[in-house]
């Protein structure tokens, strides 16, 4: 298929029909309102559900209750508009049915600002939402990922019966790249008619099923939140995505950045190559589950003394970093989140600072 | 002789949660009939909500989802508009339907989505233990407000079914009760006529039901009546407040 020259927003919101997604509740807020008017004139060309809901509150449960019955169903938003889904979340990761959420981030807390930011990291990888639950979350670095991931995500939500986040920074939404669809995805929720309020007629069953998230009983409480352990347990081992950039060298200082981020601190390692200095950079692609094992083994390569995780927030992915070196090297960090993304000079500048 | 009487098939043979005197299985079995008597059992979809009827679940045999404390009406947007051919029913109280959720109830009623609502308005907060509500008379006593509901501090009750009927979107908005045995059975019409609207794709159908609490009002199930009869109702005037053309 050839490449078509896409915005970041339009372009998700494209892969979501192309995954076979055919229904989309979302409220409007900046950096991300380009999804919601793509697919306001996109849904009815495929007889699609577009509508635009009274607040993200309302939003995260029209995506719980079209998820509850079995449809292939996201929402997009940005970071002030995941907080407020963030209480559907929750229920949809305790209900156990299949959503996808996309946050362009922008700049907190509070208002903040629209420009792009990378501050929602502990929101989307350590709850958001109450209660104990995890999202698996995306990272993708640029157009193509987020039409990639943004497919994949159907399917691993569909896999693991539970909301899947793609986390991209604003300008993954913003900017326009050539980008290339892949096949369509064809496959259908395996087991809904297991669990989705689809109606008995529909399934042709003469049992009802339920879509819930209160367990008054311990014991009942406590299986659920075991069954959904396991799940997170099962992404860990299956679904951990990363890629390291220059790890092949014998590299004195690791950068761990993700998103738009990591792309500017690859153009910095670029340029020091020049100067003869080694730098490598391991890229999260999952944030959750995280590159546990790949932090660790490319932070403790022999030649690398120093391990730095370089983010457009105050400092958040640092702290997984710094669990997965377990003390073997000192781990630093740098950001910038007043919406300016760190130029490669200053990277630069910052890594000369390490040596 | 043939069977004079049976259970709906849409009930389930669980016991109810509920306190003596509630009301809240008179509106299930009404709700109950109108499903068996249109023959949807197999293609409904109830939302529970929170408060006494967040277990509704276990006293329907249907599909049933279970919202979060005043989201219902939003659920069942989502689910009526993924899948219109399914019947759809949200079952809520006050504090769930005009207190946390009001945005949603009037947002989803003013889109005229077609699904029905049952509020149940029996003025207080019952499954958290007595706390005022939007629906609370003046001066009637509520665990958070233990010298009565003042309205100076917390204005006048709401009355749903007057603020839905001034939506300009067609629907279908009606008040009723079920303090006797010919409210019950007017009660019963409205649900039917408020699924039927649905069946037909018609519109937007809200039926609120003046009922009792007698365990959080202090009272016994018979002065409940009475106290609902003299004291609620003048106020929840009954009626059809809006019908689809």
């Amino acid at each position: 298929m050839a490449k078509v020259l896409m915005k970041g927003n339009e372009a998700i919101g494209e892969a979501a029909i192309r995954a076979g997604c055919k229904n989309y509740f979302a409220y409007p807020i900046t950096p991300q309102s380009e999804v919601a008017e793509y697919l306001a004139k996109r849904m009815p060309e495929v007889d699609g559900v577009f509508l635009q809901g009274e607040s993200e509150v309302a939003v995260g449960y029209m995506i719980f209750g079209a998820a509850g019955a079995g449809e292939r169903v996201m929402t997009t938003s940005s970071s002030p508009g995941i907080s407020l889904m963030s209480e559907a979340i929750s229920y949809i990761a305790a209900a156990q049915v299949p959503a996808v959420f996309v946050n362009i981030m922008r700049g907190g807390p509070g208002l903040g600002g629209i420009l792009p930011s990378q501050g929602d990291y502990f929101q989307a990888t350590k709850g958001g939402g109450h209660g104990d639950y995890r999202l698996l979350v995306f990272a993708p670095d640029g157009v193509q990922e987020a039409v990639e991931m943004t497919m994949k995500a159907f399917t691993l939500a569909e896999k693991y019966r539970g909301p899947v986040m793609i986390l991209g920074d604003g300008l993954i939404g913003q900017m326009m790249e050539p980008v290339e669809f892949p096949d369509d995805l064809k496959t259908e929720p395996s087991n809904k008619d297991a669990w989705a309020t689809n109606g008995m007629s529909t399934r042709k069953s003469d049992k009802r099923n339920l879509v819930r998230s209160l367990f008054l009983d311990p014991t009942e409480l406590n299986n659920n939140n075991l069954a959904l352990k396991a799940k997170y347990e099962q992404m860990k081992k299956e679904e951990v995505l990363y890629e390291g950039y220059n790890t092949d060298t014998d590299y004195s200082v690791l950068i761990a950045s993700y998103g738009t981020m990591s792309r500017v601190c690859k153009t910095a390692i670029d340029m020091m190559k020049e100067e003869g200095i080694e730098v490598g950079l391991l890229r999260p692609k999952t944030l959750f589950p995280f590159p546990e094992e790949a932090i660790f083994t490319a932070a403790t390569k022999e030649s690398c003394k120093a391990v730095i995780s370089i983010e457009m927030s105050m400092g958040q992915m640092v702290e997984d970093v710094e669990r997965c070196v377990k003390g073997q090297r000192k781990v630093d960090f740098y950001g910038e989140c007043g919406g300016d993304i760190p130029t490669p000079e200053r990277i630069i500048e910052i890594i000369k600072g390490l040596l | 002789m043939g069977k004079t009487f049976s259970k709906p098939e849409v009930m389930s043979d669980n016991m109810t949660h509920y306190c003596p005197g509630c009301t809240h299985g008179i509106v299930h079995r009404l709700v109950a009939e109108a499903i068996d008597d249109l023959g949807i059992r197999e293609r409904t979809v109830g939302i529970a909500p929170v408060g006494c009827a967040v277990l509704a679940y276990n006293y329907f045999n249907c599909d049933f989802q279970e919202a979060a404390h005043g989201r219902a009406p939003a659920m069942a947007t989502g689910i009526k508009r993924v899948r219109p051919d399914l019947i759809v029913f949200t079952y809520q109280g006050d504090g769930d339907l005009a207190s946390i959720g009001m945005g949603e109830i009037i947002h989803a009623a003013n889109r005229g989505e077609k699904f029905t609502s049952i509020f149940i308005n029996n003025a207080i907060y019952g499954m958290t233990g007595g706390q005022m509500a939007p629906t609370t008379m003046p001066g009637q006593r509520a665990t958070t407000a233990p010298t009565g509901r003042d309205t100076d501090q917390t204005g006048m009750p709401i009355r749903m079914a007057n603020l839905l009927k001034e939506l300009v979107t067609p629907g279908y908005v009606t008040r009723q009760a079920v303090l006797n045995p010919k409210q019950i059975n007017r009660t019963k019409k409205a649900i039917k006529k408020a699924f039927e609207y649905q069946v037909e794709g018609k519109c937007f159908s809200f039926v609120e039901v003046i009922s009792t609490c007698p365990t959080n009002w202090g009272l016994t199930p018979l002065d409940s009546l009475k106290w609902a009869q003299d004291t609620l109702l003048p106020y929840y005037e009954l009626g059809d407040y809006k019908v689809p053309e």
